[in-house]
Protein backbone atom coordinates (compact mmCIF):
# COMPACT_ATOMS: atom_id res chain seq x y z
CA UNK A 1 0.00 0.00 0.00
CA UNK A 2 2.91 2.34 0.47
CA UNK A 3 4.27 1.76 -3.00
CA UNK A 4 4.01 5.46 -3.82
CA UNK A 5 6.24 6.57 -1.00
CA UNK A 6 9.45 8.04 -2.36
CA UNK A 7 12.44 6.27 -0.97
CA UNK A 8 14.95 8.64 -2.42
CA UNK A 9 16.66 5.98 -4.50
CA UNK A 10 14.83 6.60 -7.80
CA UNK A 11 17.71 8.48 -9.34
CA UNK A 12 20.35 5.89 -8.46
CA UNK A 13 21.42 3.19 -10.87
CA UNK A 14 19.56 0.37 -9.17
CA UNK A 15 16.60 2.49 -8.14
CA UNK A 16 15.10 2.90 -11.56
CA UNK A 17 16.80 6.16 -12.35
CA UNK A 18 19.05 4.50 -14.87
CA UNK A 19 18.24 5.03 -18.53
CA UNK A 20 20.00 2.45 -20.70
CA UNK A 21 20.73 3.70 -24.22
CA UNK A 22 19.60 7.14 -23.04
CA UNK A 23 16.00 6.20 -23.74
CA UNK A 24 13.36 6.45 -21.07
CA UNK A 25 11.63 3.31 -19.83
CA UNK A 26 8.39 4.01 -21.69
CA UNK A 27 10.03 4.72 -25.01
CA UNK A 28 12.23 1.67 -24.72
CA UNK A 29 9.23 -0.54 -24.03
CA UNK A 30 7.44 0.96 -27.02
CA UNK A 31 10.44 0.05 -29.16
CA UNK A 32 10.39 -3.50 -27.81
CA UNK A 33 6.73 -3.73 -28.75
CA UNK A 34 7.36 -2.26 -32.19
CA UNK A 35 10.14 -4.74 -32.97
CA UNK A 36 7.97 -7.69 -31.96
CA UNK A 37 4.97 -6.36 -33.84
CA UNK A 38 7.14 -5.78 -36.89
CA UNK A 39 8.03 -9.46 -36.73
CA UNK A 40 4.35 -10.39 -36.59
CA UNK A 41 3.62 -8.35 -39.68
CA UNK A 42 6.64 -9.63 -41.55
CA UNK A 43 5.46 -13.13 -40.65
CA UNK A 44 2.16 -12.38 -42.37
CA UNK A 45 3.76 -10.77 -45.38
CA UNK A 46 6.28 -13.58 -45.73
CA UNK A 47 3.43 -16.11 -45.52
CA UNK A 48 1.74 -14.14 -48.29
CA UNK A 49 4.96 -14.44 -50.26
CA UNK A 50 5.05 -18.18 -49.57
CA UNK A 51 1.54 -18.70 -50.93
CA UNK A 52 2.21 -16.45 -53.86
CA UNK A 53 5.37 -18.36 -54.77
CA UNK A 54 3.38 -21.55 -54.46
CA UNK A 55 0.87 -20.26 -57.04
CA UNK A 56 3.25 -17.96 -58.88
CA UNK A 57 1.74 -18.73 -62.30
CA UNK A 58 -1.82 -17.97 -61.38
CA UNK A 59 -1.83 -15.27 -58.72
CA UNK A 60 -4.41 -12.51 -59.38
CA UNK A 61 -3.09 -9.24 -60.81
CA UNK A 62 -3.67 -6.55 -58.18
CA UNK A 63 -4.17 -3.86 -60.83
CA UNK A 64 -7.21 -5.71 -62.12
CA UNK A 65 -8.69 -6.22 -58.68
CA UNK A 66 -8.33 -2.85 -57.00
CA UNK A 67 -9.55 -0.49 -59.70
CA UNK A 68 -12.26 1.42 -57.89
CA UNK A 69 -12.38 4.96 -56.59
CA UNK A 70 -15.38 6.23 -54.61
CA UNK A 71 -17.85 8.37 -56.62
CA UNK A 72 -16.22 7.37 -59.91
CA UNK A 73 -18.34 4.44 -60.95
CA UNK A 74 -17.41 2.23 -63.83
CA UNK A 75 -13.97 3.71 -64.35
CA UNK A 76 -10.87 1.57 -64.13
CA UNK A 77 -8.39 3.53 -62.06
CA UNK A 78 -5.94 1.07 -60.56
CA UNK A 79 -3.90 2.21 -57.57
CA UNK A 80 -5.26 5.76 -57.40
CA UNK A 81 -7.32 5.21 -54.29
CA UNK A 82 -4.69 3.17 -52.44
CA UNK A 83 -2.12 5.82 -53.25
CA UNK A 84 -4.51 8.36 -51.77
CA UNK A 85 -4.87 6.23 -48.63
CA UNK A 86 -1.10 5.94 -48.35
CA UNK A 87 -0.77 9.69 -48.63
CA UNK A 88 -3.44 10.23 -45.94
CA UNK A 89 -1.57 7.94 -43.57
CA UNK A 90 1.81 9.57 -44.23
CA UNK A 91 0.15 12.96 -43.76
CA UNK A 92 -1.28 11.92 -40.40
CA UNK A 93 2.19 10.71 -39.47
CA UNK A 94 3.43 14.20 -40.23
CA UNK A 95 0.81 15.87 -38.03
CA UNK A 96 1.74 13.39 -35.31
CA UNK A 97 5.43 14.23 -35.47
CA UNK A 98 4.49 17.92 -35.46
CA UNK A 99 2.48 17.28 -32.30
CA UNK A 100 5.52 15.62 -30.73
CA UNK A 101 7.65 18.60 -31.75
CA UNK A 102 5.11 21.05 -30.27
CA UNK A 103 5.18 18.92 -27.11
CA UNK A 104 8.93 19.43 -26.84
CA UNK A 105 8.25 23.15 -26.83
CA UNK A 106 5.46 22.66 -24.24
CA UNK A 107 3.01 24.31 -26.60
CA UNK A 108 -0.34 22.90 -25.49
CA UNK A 109 -2.46 24.65 -28.13
CA UNK A 110 -0.40 23.29 -31.02
CA UNK A 111 -0.23 19.77 -29.59
CA UNK A 112 -4.02 19.81 -29.33
CA UNK A 113 -4.51 20.88 -32.94
CA UNK A 114 -2.01 18.42 -34.37
CA UNK A 115 -3.34 15.51 -32.30
CA UNK A 116 -6.81 16.34 -33.57
CA UNK A 117 -5.64 16.36 -37.19
CA UNK A 118 -3.88 13.02 -36.63
CA UNK A 119 -7.10 11.48 -35.35
CA UNK A 120 -9.00 12.81 -38.38
CA UNK A 121 -6.38 11.36 -40.74
CA UNK A 122 -6.58 7.98 -39.02
CA UNK A 123 -10.38 8.01 -39.22
CA UNK A 124 -10.29 8.79 -42.95
CA UNK A 125 -7.87 5.92 -43.45
CA UNK A 126 -9.96 3.39 -41.53
CA UNK A 127 -13.05 4.57 -43.41
CA UNK A 128 -11.28 4.15 -46.74
CA UNK A 129 -10.22 0.68 -45.77
CA UNK A 130 -13.78 -0.24 -44.86
CA UNK A 131 -14.84 0.99 -48.29
CA UNK A 132 -12.08 -1.08 -49.94
CA UNK A 133 -13.30 -4.16 -48.10
CA UNK A 134 -16.89 -3.51 -49.07
CA UNK A 135 -15.95 -3.13 -52.74
CA UNK A 136 -13.78 -6.23 -52.61
CA UNK A 137 -16.53 -8.33 -50.98
CA UNK A 138 -19.17 -6.96 -53.34
CA UNK A 139 -17.19 -8.04 -56.37
CA UNK A 140 -17.27 -6.78 -59.88
CA UNK A 141 -17.59 -9.14 -62.81
CA UNK A 142 -18.23 -12.48 -61.18
CA UNK A 143 -16.69 -15.78 -62.23
CA UNK A 144 -17.21 -19.51 -62.34
CA UNK A 145 -15.32 -21.86 -60.07
CA UNK A 146 -14.36 -25.24 -61.47
CA UNK A 147 -14.37 -28.60 -59.74
CA UNK A 148 -10.65 -28.26 -59.21
CA UNK A 149 -11.10 -24.89 -57.51
CA UNK A 150 -9.83 -22.81 -60.43
CA UNK A 151 -11.51 -19.55 -61.33
CA UNK A 152 -12.80 -18.88 -64.86
CA UNK A 153 -13.60 -15.30 -65.81
CA UNK A 154 -15.40 -13.83 -68.81
CA UNK A 155 -14.55 -11.15 -71.29
CA UNK A 156 -14.47 -10.19 -74.93
CA UNK A 157 -11.99 -8.65 -77.34
CA UNK A 158 -12.71 -5.03 -78.14
CA UNK A 159 -10.75 -2.65 -80.31
CA UNK A 160 -9.59 0.45 -78.44
CA UNK A 161 -7.56 2.97 -80.51
CA UNK A 162 -6.82 0.29 -83.11
CA UNK A 163 -5.56 -2.09 -80.46
CA UNK A 164 -7.13 -5.40 -79.51
CA UNK A 165 -7.87 -5.45 -75.81
CA UNK A 166 -9.50 -8.06 -73.64
CA UNK A 167 -12.35 -6.40 -71.78
CA UNK A 168 -13.99 -8.16 -68.85
CA UNK A 169 -17.69 -8.96 -69.10
CA UNK A 170 -19.89 -9.23 -66.04
CA UNK A 171 -21.91 -12.38 -65.42
CA UNK A 172 -24.89 -10.12 -64.87
CA UNK A 173 -24.74 -9.16 -68.54
CA UNK A 174 -24.59 -12.67 -69.97
CA UNK A 175 -26.61 -14.89 -67.64
CA UNK A 176 -29.89 -16.07 -69.10
CA UNK A 177 -32.48 -17.19 -66.58
CA UNK A 178 -33.33 -20.90 -66.74
CA UNK A 179 -35.84 -23.02 -64.93
CA UNK A 180 -34.14 -22.77 -61.59
CA UNK A 181 -32.45 -25.93 -60.39
CA UNK A 182 -33.43 -25.26 -56.83
CA UNK A 183 -34.46 -22.53 -54.42
CA UNK A 184 -32.70 -21.54 -51.24
CA UNK A 185 -33.63 -23.84 -48.42
CA UNK A 186 -35.45 -22.06 -45.63
CA UNK A 187 -36.54 -23.25 -42.23
CA UNK A 188 -40.16 -22.63 -43.08
CA UNK A 189 -40.20 -24.80 -46.20
CA UNK A 190 -37.86 -27.63 -45.29
CA UNK A 191 -36.09 -29.07 -42.32
CA UNK A 192 -36.96 -26.65 -39.55
CA UNK A 193 -33.65 -27.15 -37.74
CA UNK A 194 -31.32 -26.59 -40.69
CA UNK A 195 -30.17 -23.34 -42.29
CA UNK A 196 -28.62 -22.83 -45.67
CA UNK A 197 -26.35 -20.01 -46.75
CA UNK A 198 -27.47 -17.80 -49.62
CA UNK A 199 -27.18 -19.48 -53.00
CA UNK A 200 -25.03 -17.90 -55.70
CA UNK A 201 -26.82 -15.31 -57.88
CA UNK A 202 -26.87 -17.65 -60.88
CA UNK A 203 -26.48 -21.33 -61.59
CA UNK A 204 -23.75 -22.61 -63.88
CA UNK A 205 -26.46 -23.60 -66.40
CA UNK A 206 -27.63 -20.01 -66.65
CA UNK A 207 -24.11 -18.83 -67.29
CA UNK A 208 -23.56 -21.56 -69.88
CA UNK A 209 -26.74 -20.59 -71.70
CA UNK A 210 -25.57 -16.99 -71.69
CA UNK A 211 -22.16 -17.96 -72.98
CA UNK A 212 -23.80 -19.93 -75.81
CA UNK A 213 -25.93 -16.92 -76.75
CA UNK A 214 -23.08 -14.38 -76.71
CA UNK A 215 -20.84 -15.46 -79.58
CA UNK A 216 -17.96 -13.10 -78.82
CA UNK A 217 -17.61 -13.80 -75.12
CA UNK A 218 -14.59 -15.87 -74.15
CA UNK A 219 -13.36 -17.47 -70.97
CA UNK A 220 -10.00 -16.78 -69.47
CA UNK A 221 -8.34 -18.86 -66.81
CA UNK A 222 -5.84 -17.81 -64.16
CA UNK A 223 -2.62 -18.96 -65.80
CA UNK A 224 -0.26 -16.12 -66.63
CA UNK A 225 1.45 -16.11 -70.03
CA UNK A 226 5.00 -14.86 -70.59
CA UNK A 227 3.75 -11.26 -70.81
CA UNK A 228 2.04 -11.50 -67.44
CA UNK A 229 -1.49 -11.60 -68.85
CA UNK A 230 -4.10 -14.20 -68.03
CA UNK A 231 -4.64 -16.88 -70.70
CA UNK A 232 -7.74 -16.36 -72.86
CA UNK A 233 -9.25 -19.60 -74.14
CA UNK A 234 -10.63 -20.19 -77.61
CA UNK A 235 -14.40 -20.13 -78.11
CA UNK A 236 -14.71 -23.91 -78.28
CA UNK A 237 -12.47 -24.41 -75.27
CA UNK A 238 -14.41 -21.74 -73.34
CA UNK A 239 -17.71 -23.54 -73.83
CA UNK A 240 -16.12 -26.89 -73.00
CA UNK A 241 -14.55 -25.61 -69.77
CA UNK A 242 -17.78 -24.13 -68.44
CA UNK A 243 -19.85 -27.12 -69.43
CA UNK A 244 -17.56 -29.83 -68.14
CA UNK A 245 -15.79 -28.23 -65.22
CA UNK A 246 -17.98 -25.35 -64.08
CA UNK A 247 -19.32 -26.00 -60.62
CA UNK A 248 -20.13 -22.79 -58.79
CA UNK A 249 -20.92 -19.22 -59.80
CA UNK A 250 -18.98 -16.74 -57.70
CA UNK A 251 -19.61 -13.05 -57.21
CA UNK A 252 -17.38 -11.07 -54.88
CA UNK A 253 -15.25 -12.62 -52.19
CA UNK A 254 -15.44 -14.43 -48.89
CA UNK A 255 -13.04 -16.69 -47.05
CA UNK A 256 -13.96 -19.81 -49.03
CA UNK A 257 -14.05 -18.55 -52.58
CA UNK A 258 -13.55 -15.34 -54.51
CA UNK A 259 -13.97 -14.21 -58.08
CA UNK A 260 -10.43 -12.83 -58.40
CA UNK A 261 -8.49 -16.07 -58.35
CA UNK A 262 -7.03 -18.41 -55.78
CA UNK A 263 -8.82 -18.47 -52.44
CA UNK A 264 -5.64 -17.60 -50.56
CA UNK A 265 -5.56 -14.21 -52.27
CA UNK A 266 -8.76 -13.03 -50.57
CA UNK A 267 -7.80 -14.75 -47.32
CA UNK A 268 -4.53 -12.86 -47.15
CA UNK A 269 -6.23 -9.65 -48.20
CA UNK A 270 -8.71 -9.91 -45.35
CA UNK A 271 -6.13 -11.07 -42.86
CA UNK A 272 -3.29 -8.65 -43.54
CA UNK A 273 -5.22 -5.47 -44.30
CA UNK A 274 -7.63 -6.42 -41.54
CA UNK A 275 -4.87 -6.82 -38.99
CA UNK A 276 -3.35 -3.55 -40.11
CA UNK A 277 -6.74 -1.82 -40.01
CA UNK A 278 -7.19 -3.12 -36.48
CA UNK A 279 -3.85 -1.52 -35.57
CA UNK A 280 -4.97 1.77 -37.09
CA UNK A 281 -8.25 1.58 -35.21
CA UNK A 282 -6.53 0.97 -31.88
CA UNK A 283 -4.08 3.75 -32.77
CA UNK A 284 -6.98 6.15 -33.32
CA UNK A 285 -8.54 5.15 -29.98
CA UNK A 286 -5.24 5.62 -28.14
CA UNK A 287 -4.76 8.95 -29.90
CA UNK A 288 -8.21 10.07 -28.73
CA UNK A 289 -7.34 9.18 -25.14
CA UNK A 290 -4.08 11.11 -25.37
CA UNK A 291 -5.88 13.99 -27.08
CA UNK A 292 -8.22 14.37 -24.13
CA UNK A 293 -5.32 14.13 -21.71
CA UNK A 294 -3.65 16.96 -23.59
CA UNK A 295 -6.82 19.04 -23.55
CA UNK A 296 -7.25 18.45 -19.82
CA UNK A 297 -3.68 19.58 -19.25
CA UNK A 298 -2.40 16.31 -17.79
CA UNK A 299 0.96 16.56 -19.53
CA UNK A 300 1.19 20.29 -18.90
CA UNK A 301 1.05 19.50 -15.18
CA UNK A 302 3.38 16.54 -15.54
CA UNK A 303 5.87 18.87 -17.15
CA UNK A 304 6.55 16.63 -20.14
CA UNK A 305 4.72 15.53 -23.26
CA UNK A 306 6.59 12.25 -23.48
CA UNK A 307 3.34 10.30 -23.63
CA UNK A 308 2.56 11.99 -26.96
CA UNK A 309 5.97 10.87 -28.16
CA UNK A 310 5.35 7.24 -27.21
CA UNK A 311 1.96 7.14 -28.89
CA UNK A 312 3.59 8.87 -31.83
CA UNK A 313 6.06 6.00 -32.14
CA UNK A 314 3.18 3.55 -32.37
CA UNK A 315 1.38 5.70 -34.91
CA UNK A 316 4.44 5.98 -37.14
CA UNK A 317 4.90 2.25 -36.90
CA UNK A 318 1.39 1.73 -38.26
CA UNK A 319 2.32 4.01 -41.15
CA UNK A 320 5.55 2.08 -41.66
CA UNK A 321 3.70 -1.22 -41.89
CA UNK A 322 1.25 0.23 -44.39
CA UNK A 323 4.13 1.26 -46.65
CA UNK A 324 5.09 -2.42 -46.87
CA UNK A 325 1.53 -3.70 -47.22
CA UNK A 326 1.03 -1.19 -50.03
CA UNK A 327 4.10 -2.46 -51.85
CA UNK A 328 3.47 -6.17 -51.50
CA UNK A 329 -0.28 -6.18 -51.98
CA UNK A 330 -0.83 -3.49 -54.56
CA UNK A 331 2.44 -2.91 -56.41
CA UNK A 332 4.57 -6.03 -56.68
CA UNK B 1 13.98 20.10 -21.52
CA UNK B 2 16.46 20.22 -24.32
CA UNK B 3 15.71 18.09 -27.33
CA UNK B 4 18.40 18.26 -29.90
CA UNK B 5 17.54 17.11 -33.36
CA UNK B 6 19.90 16.37 -36.16
CA UNK B 7 18.63 18.66 -38.84
CA UNK B 8 20.13 17.28 -41.99
CA UNK B 9 19.15 14.42 -44.27
CA UNK B 10 20.86 12.74 -47.24
CA UNK B 11 24.17 12.72 -45.29
CA UNK B 12 24.13 16.45 -44.83
CA UNK B 13 23.26 17.36 -48.41
CA UNK B 14 19.92 18.79 -47.31
CA UNK B 15 20.03 20.93 -44.17
CA UNK B 16 17.07 22.41 -42.35
CA UNK B 17 16.79 25.34 -39.98
CA UNK B 18 14.27 23.80 -37.62
CA UNK B 19 12.77 20.42 -36.82
CA UNK B 20 9.41 21.50 -38.22
CA UNK B 21 11.00 22.36 -41.54
CA UNK B 22 12.75 19.02 -41.62
CA UNK B 23 9.42 17.24 -41.09
CA UNK B 24 7.89 19.01 -44.08
CA UNK B 25 10.99 18.30 -46.15
CA UNK B 26 10.76 14.59 -45.35
CA UNK B 27 7.05 14.62 -46.18
CA UNK B 28 7.88 16.13 -49.56
CA UNK B 29 10.46 13.43 -50.19
CA UNK B 30 8.14 10.58 -49.15
CA UNK B 31 5.34 11.95 -51.33
CA UNK B 32 7.75 12.16 -54.22
CA UNK B 33 8.81 8.53 -53.75
CA UNK B 34 5.16 7.39 -53.51
CA UNK B 35 4.38 9.30 -56.70
CA UNK B 36 7.20 7.54 -58.55
CA UNK B 37 5.82 4.20 -57.36
CA UNK B 38 2.29 5.01 -58.46
CA UNK B 39 3.35 6.30 -61.88
CA UNK B 40 5.55 3.23 -62.47
CA UNK B 41 2.74 0.99 -61.22
CA UNK B 42 0.21 2.50 -63.63
CA UNK B 43 2.36 2.71 -66.76
CA UNK B 44 4.56 -0.35 -66.15
CA UNK B 45 7.31 0.47 -68.67
CA UNK B 46 8.07 -2.53 -70.87
CA UNK B 47 11.81 -2.33 -70.19
CA UNK B 48 11.18 -3.05 -66.53
CA UNK B 49 8.77 -5.93 -67.02
CA UNK B 50 11.28 -8.62 -67.95
CA UNK B 51 14.29 -9.80 -66.02
CA UNK B 52 17.54 -8.43 -67.34
CA UNK B 53 19.46 -11.64 -66.72
CA UNK B 54 18.54 -15.27 -67.18
CA UNK B 55 19.61 -17.73 -64.49
CA UNK B 56 23.06 -19.32 -64.79
CA UNK B 57 23.01 -22.97 -65.66
CA UNK B 58 25.07 -25.97 -64.69
CA UNK B 59 27.07 -26.76 -61.63
CA UNK B 60 27.61 -25.49 -58.16
CA UNK B 61 28.93 -22.06 -59.11
CA UNK B 62 25.90 -21.39 -61.29
CA UNK B 63 23.66 -22.06 -58.29
CA UNK B 64 25.86 -19.86 -56.14
CA UNK B 65 25.68 -17.11 -58.77
CA UNK B 66 21.91 -17.40 -58.95
CA UNK B 67 21.63 -17.00 -55.20
CA UNK B 68 24.04 -14.07 -55.25
CA UNK B 69 22.28 -12.28 -58.09
CA UNK B 70 18.79 -13.50 -57.19
CA UNK B 71 17.25 -9.99 -57.09
CA UNK B 72 18.06 -9.42 -60.75
CA UNK B 73 17.96 -13.01 -61.95
CA UNK B 74 14.54 -13.92 -60.63
CA UNK B 75 12.82 -10.59 -60.06
CA UNK B 76 11.35 -8.18 -62.58
CA UNK B 77 13.31 -4.90 -62.37
CA UNK B 78 10.04 -3.08 -61.69
CA UNK B 79 9.40 -5.13 -58.56
CA UNK B 80 12.99 -4.68 -57.44
CA UNK B 81 12.58 -0.90 -57.79
CA UNK B 82 9.34 -1.02 -55.78
CA UNK B 83 10.98 -2.94 -52.96
CA UNK B 84 14.02 -0.67 -52.86
CA UNK B 85 11.85 2.46 -52.83
CA UNK B 86 9.79 0.94 -50.00
CA UNK B 87 12.91 0.40 -47.95
CA UNK B 88 13.95 3.99 -48.65
CA UNK B 89 10.56 5.17 -47.40
CA UNK B 90 10.78 2.93 -44.34
CA UNK B 91 14.21 4.40 -43.57
CA UNK B 92 13.01 7.99 -43.56
CA UNK B 93 9.86 7.19 -41.57
CA UNK B 94 11.94 5.46 -38.90
CA UNK B 95 14.84 7.87 -38.90
CA UNK B 96 13.00 11.19 -39.02
CA UNK B 97 9.43 10.58 -37.89
CA UNK B 98 10.32 8.09 -35.18
CA UNK B 99 13.45 10.12 -34.34
CA UNK B 100 15.79 7.17 -34.72
CA UNK B 101 18.34 9.67 -36.03
CA UNK B 102 18.48 11.27 -32.59
CA UNK B 103 18.79 8.06 -30.56
CA UNK B 104 22.12 6.62 -29.47
CA UNK B 105 23.91 4.40 -31.97
CA UNK B 106 23.51 1.28 -29.88
CA UNK B 107 19.77 1.87 -29.55
CA UNK B 108 19.50 2.11 -33.35
CA UNK B 109 21.47 -1.07 -33.83
CA UNK B 110 19.49 -2.94 -31.20
CA UNK B 111 16.24 -2.26 -33.00
CA UNK B 112 17.31 -2.34 -36.64
CA UNK B 113 19.76 -5.24 -36.67
CA UNK B 114 17.46 -7.52 -34.67
CA UNK B 115 14.53 -6.77 -36.95
CA UNK B 116 16.45 -6.93 -40.19
CA UNK B 117 18.19 -10.19 -39.32
CA UNK B 118 15.03 -12.01 -38.22
CA UNK B 119 12.95 -10.69 -41.10
CA UNK B 120 15.56 -11.68 -43.68
CA UNK B 121 15.69 -15.15 -42.15
CA UNK B 122 11.91 -15.47 -42.22
CA UNK B 123 11.65 -14.27 -45.81
CA UNK B 124 14.41 -16.60 -46.96
CA UNK B 125 12.87 -19.67 -45.33
CA UNK B 126 9.31 -19.03 -46.47
CA UNK B 127 10.08 -17.99 -50.03
CA UNK B 128 12.46 -20.91 -50.49
CA UNK B 129 9.77 -23.26 -49.24
CA UNK B 130 7.11 -21.63 -51.44
CA UNK B 131 9.29 -22.13 -54.50
CA UNK B 132 9.79 -25.76 -53.54
CA UNK B 133 6.05 -26.38 -53.16
CA UNK B 134 5.58 -24.77 -56.57
CA UNK B 135 7.99 -27.33 -58.02
CA UNK B 136 6.11 -30.17 -56.31
CA UNK B 137 2.85 -28.93 -57.82
CA UNK B 138 4.14 -28.09 -61.29
CA UNK B 139 7.20 -30.25 -61.91
CA UNK B 140 7.26 -32.72 -64.79
CA UNK B 141 6.95 -35.63 -62.36
CA UNK B 142 4.25 -33.97 -60.31
CA UNK B 143 1.62 -36.30 -58.93
CA UNK B 144 -0.92 -33.59 -58.32
CA UNK B 145 -3.46 -32.58 -60.93
CA UNK B 146 -5.12 -29.20 -60.62
CA UNK B 147 -6.27 -28.31 -64.14
CA UNK B 148 -9.82 -29.56 -63.94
Amino acid sequence: MDSTVATGTEEKTWGGGNEPLKASYGKMMMWFFIVSDALTFSGFLAAYGFSRFKFINEWPIADEVFTHVPFLHGQELPMIYVAFMTFILIMSSVTMVLAVDAGHHMNKAKVTIYMFLTIIGGAIFVGSQAWEWATFIQGDYGAVQTKGGNILQFGEYVTVDGEQKFKRVSIDDIAIAQESDRATHERKNGLWFVDEATLPPYSVNEIYAGLMANENVLVRNQLLDENGHKTVLSRAESLKQIKENGKLVVKGANLQVNEYGTTLFADFFFFITGFHGFHVLSGVIINIIIFFNVVLGTYERRGSYEMVEKVGLYWHFVDLVWVFVFTFFYLV
Amino acid sequence: MAHEHKLEIFRGRWKFKSNTQKIWGVLGFLTFVTLIEVVLGIYKPDVLMHTWMSPFEGGFFATLGNILFSPIVYMKPLNLIFILLTIVKAYYITWDFMHMRDETGSMRKMVVWTGVFLICYLIFILLQEGGYVFEVYNGTDSLIKRDF
